[in-house]
């Protein structure tokens, strides 16, 4: 009978196209722009590393000011980023399989390519021990990362984004290659393949949804060219900030930590060796405020930082009451059709229909306006996606000509698909149900008569 | 066999009550032809409503082919109507929508016959009322005589008992009012029990039994003269609450 239900539906599409466009219309539009903020929202609130949740940990210590919390809104946290010298003393512990520490940079790259001379280009570097790679599971289209040894060396080489690859290189396999990078030759020695984690889980205080760097180096050059964050840097001492040197040893934050611990014995280990650390530095007149040493997972990582605003829940929350506008029009519109027709309904009960009969067939009916829907509000989300790219796409001259993480982040994706066919299923019994039952309970002799 | 021993039928709007169906009993046997006549208004329809299930009843007793149907489900009745009962409207009432094969098909569809079965069914109806040529035409390309003998096919594709038919030439003119009632004649005589509403005394006069119904109630009927010399247009039994 369901075979049957869905030819009658297309003789009533025929019968009416342009009632039927309107409410595909009203339910694509609904549809549409809930699939738009929904993937924007999941986009912004997912876990990129969700594999490794119960593994990674951002490393954070409160040695912000006795009289205040680093962020009076949220005073229970510790600062989000390390000073440089905790960040060095979590470096110098052998209990994580990998550590890093971090901060955001960025300098002049140029060299020769194969057509010759590169003109310098602006590009954002990330100052990092080799673990980053491992830790993070970063792809890698050519070669690899560095060790330790390269770290504190420090050696000259990088890692650079495909992308810049690209653009140097035309894409070949530019390993062993060299370019300058704040006027000192640097060895490439790994090419990450496209490597976008939305949002950027790991250095969220410097916009979680900008791009990755295209440019990575061992730690200590940092120090070495006293290369300074372009980052958020965070000081609530008046310390002395005379040299580079006695900035490294200020109470400023500024550092990106995280470590990585297989088990819950070695995360214990790591609470420990903190709150020993800690113990023996304030014994040396610093961390006066509570203990607050905090390992902190991805996931919860995300959600202390707020990388969700709470624009974004509104958002969401404004477009499910417009998808409801929407599909209260749609009833008004199926109500409208179906009474419309509800001379056929009234034969077709003389002739034998149940009023079970009718309520299926009209939500068959009903099923394929929600389908068709669904599918015109995908390519509907789709565009308002592409739109708000558009929107937010930057060009700025000497930086690399990218949309940044908004890129990667605005795509339909299997979440996307997903969402409008839940949508559109609960869209169909919402809009559907009404008219659908109203239908089985009309008179039928009137109509059989007044036809 | 239908049977129904005072069945009352009451339409109720805000205070107003109309009496549609006042203690009405009526019993018709199997094979018989009964033509319903009386004015407008008098409750032919409503009547019509009831025996196909249609409608339901407030009091009295309604018995189908020895079928209680008083206490019925939707779904039962739906079932009964589709096995037992064919309807022929005067406005025909086919589905636009759909051509006359398929507009045959729709009580068949309902009782989930095979296809096949449905196919020979179909054929089988459009042969016996000359249509079996047109099966694919549209009801809005056939004359008001073809779609009404559709229609008679429609109902008779399910091979029902009884035929429930409500001024089924009011829309004819004469010459296919009478082919379509040869039509109807011929279906009697092959056993179907019909029961037909009529304003026609012409036609009520061809059936075998009359049954004249004013205001609700079955009138003793005397003559066909004393029909035709009875005033339509008297008005239904009206309570005030």
């Amino acid at each position: 009978m369901i075979g049957y239900y869905f030819r009658l539906a297309i003789a009533s599409f025929r019968r009416t196209p342009g009632l039927t466009a309107l409410m595909v219309a009203a339910i694509a539009v609904g549809i549409g722009v809930c699939v738009m903020a929904m993937t924007i929202y999941h986009s912004m609130s997912s876990n990129p590393i969700w594999w490794k949740n119960d593994q990674l940990y951002s490393v954070t210590l409160d040695n912000w000011s006795p009289n205040e919390p680093a962020d009076k809104k949220r005073p229970s946290l510790p600062p989000p980023q390390l000073t440089f010298r905790d960040a060095e003393a979590i470096l110098r512990s052998d209990i994580p399989k990998h550590t890093v520490i971090m901060y955001k940079s960025a300098g002049i790259v140029s060299g020769e390519g194969p057509r010759g001379p590169i003109a310098p280009i602006n590009t954002r570097t990330r100052v990092t021990t080799g673990d980053f790679f491992p830790m993070f599971d970063v792809p890698f289209l050519y070669g690899g990362g560095w060790d330790r040894r390269a770290d504190m060396g420090p050696e000259p080489v990088m890692v650079v984004s495909a992308e810049l690859n690209r653009k140097l290189f035309g894409g070949i396999d530019s390993v062993g290659r060299t370019v300058r990078w704040n006027d000192r030759e640097f060895r490439i020695v790994g090419v990450m393949d496209d490597w976008n984690p939305m949002p950027k889980f790991y250095d969220v205080n410097n916009d979680p949804f900008e791009e990755t760097e295209h440019v990575f180096v061992p730690w200590s050059w940092g120090k070495t060219l006293n290369l300074l964050s372009y980052g958020n840097t965070n000081c609530w001492k008046p310390d002395d900030f005379s040299s580079f040197e006695t900035f490294l040893n200020s109470e400023c934050v500024w550092v990106q930590g995280w470590v990585e611990l297989p088990d819950p014995a070695t995360r214990e280990r790591m609470q420990s060796f903190l709150d020993t650390y800690v113990a023996n530095e304030r014994r040396a007149g610093r961390f006066e405020r509570p203990n607050n040493n905090r390992l902190t997972d991805v996931a919860q990582w995300l959600k202390d930082q707020e990388v969700v605003e709470s624009d974004n829940r509104v958002l969401v929350g404004l477009s499910f009451a417009f998808l409801t506008v929407c599909l209260i029009n749609t009833v008004g519109l199926l109500l409208a059709k179906f009474l419309n027709a509800a001379s056929i309904s009234g034969v077709r009960r003389a002739l034998g229909a149940s009023r079970r009969d009718l309520f299926v067939q009209h939500m068959v009916e009903v099923g394929v306006v929600a389908a068709v829907g669904a599918l015109a509000g995908l390519g509907l989300g789709a565009l308002g996606l592409k739109g708000f790219r558009q929107l937010y796409e930057y060009t700025q001259t000497g930086v690399l000509n990218r949309a940044g993480g908004l890129q990667a982040l605005a795509h339909i994706d299997g979440t996307s698909v997903s969402i409008a066919i839940a949508l559109a299923v609960v869209a169909t019994f919402a809009a559907g149900i009404y008219p659908a039952w109203r239908i089985g309970r009309i008179h039928p002799g009137t109509y059989l008569k007044n036809q | 066999m239908l049977e129904m021993h005072n069945i009352s039928k009451i339409y109720r709007a805000d205070l107003i009550e109309t009496h549609a169906l006042r203690d009405f009993s009526l019993t018709v046997n199997s094979g018989e032809f009964v033509a319903v006549t009386g004015p407008s208004g008098s409750g032919k329809t409503t009547f019509l409503n009831v025996a196909g299930l249609l409608e339901g009843f407030d009091t009295g007793r309604y018995m189908l082919d020895g079928s209680d149907v008083s206490k019925l489900s939707d779904d039962a009745r739906s079932r009964l109507r589709n096995e037992k009962i064919g309807f022929i409207f005067q406005g025909f009432n086919l589905i636009p929508d759909l051509n006359i094969y398929d507009n045959v098909d729709v009580p068949l569809r309902y009782r989930r016959m095979k296809a096949s079965e449905r196919h020979e069914r179909i054929s089988s109806a459009l042969d016996l009322v000359g249509l079996g040529s047109r099966a694919k035409h549209m009801p809005s390309q056939l004359s008001g005589g073809q779609q009404q003998r559709a229609a008679i096919a429609r109902a008779l594709a399910g091979d029902p008992k009884f035929l429930l038919a409500d001024e089924p030439t009011g829309n004819l003119d004469s010459l296919m009012a009478r082919q379509v009632l040869d039509l109807l004649e011929q279906i009697n005589e092959m056993g179907t029990t019909i029961i037909m509403v009529t304003h026609d005394i012409e036609l009520a006069r061809r059936a075998q039994r009359n049954v004249h119904v004013v205001d609700g109630q079955i009138s003793d009927f005397k003559s066909y003269e004393s029909l035709a010399s009875q005033p339509y247009g008297a008005a239904p039994a009206v309570t005030v609450r």
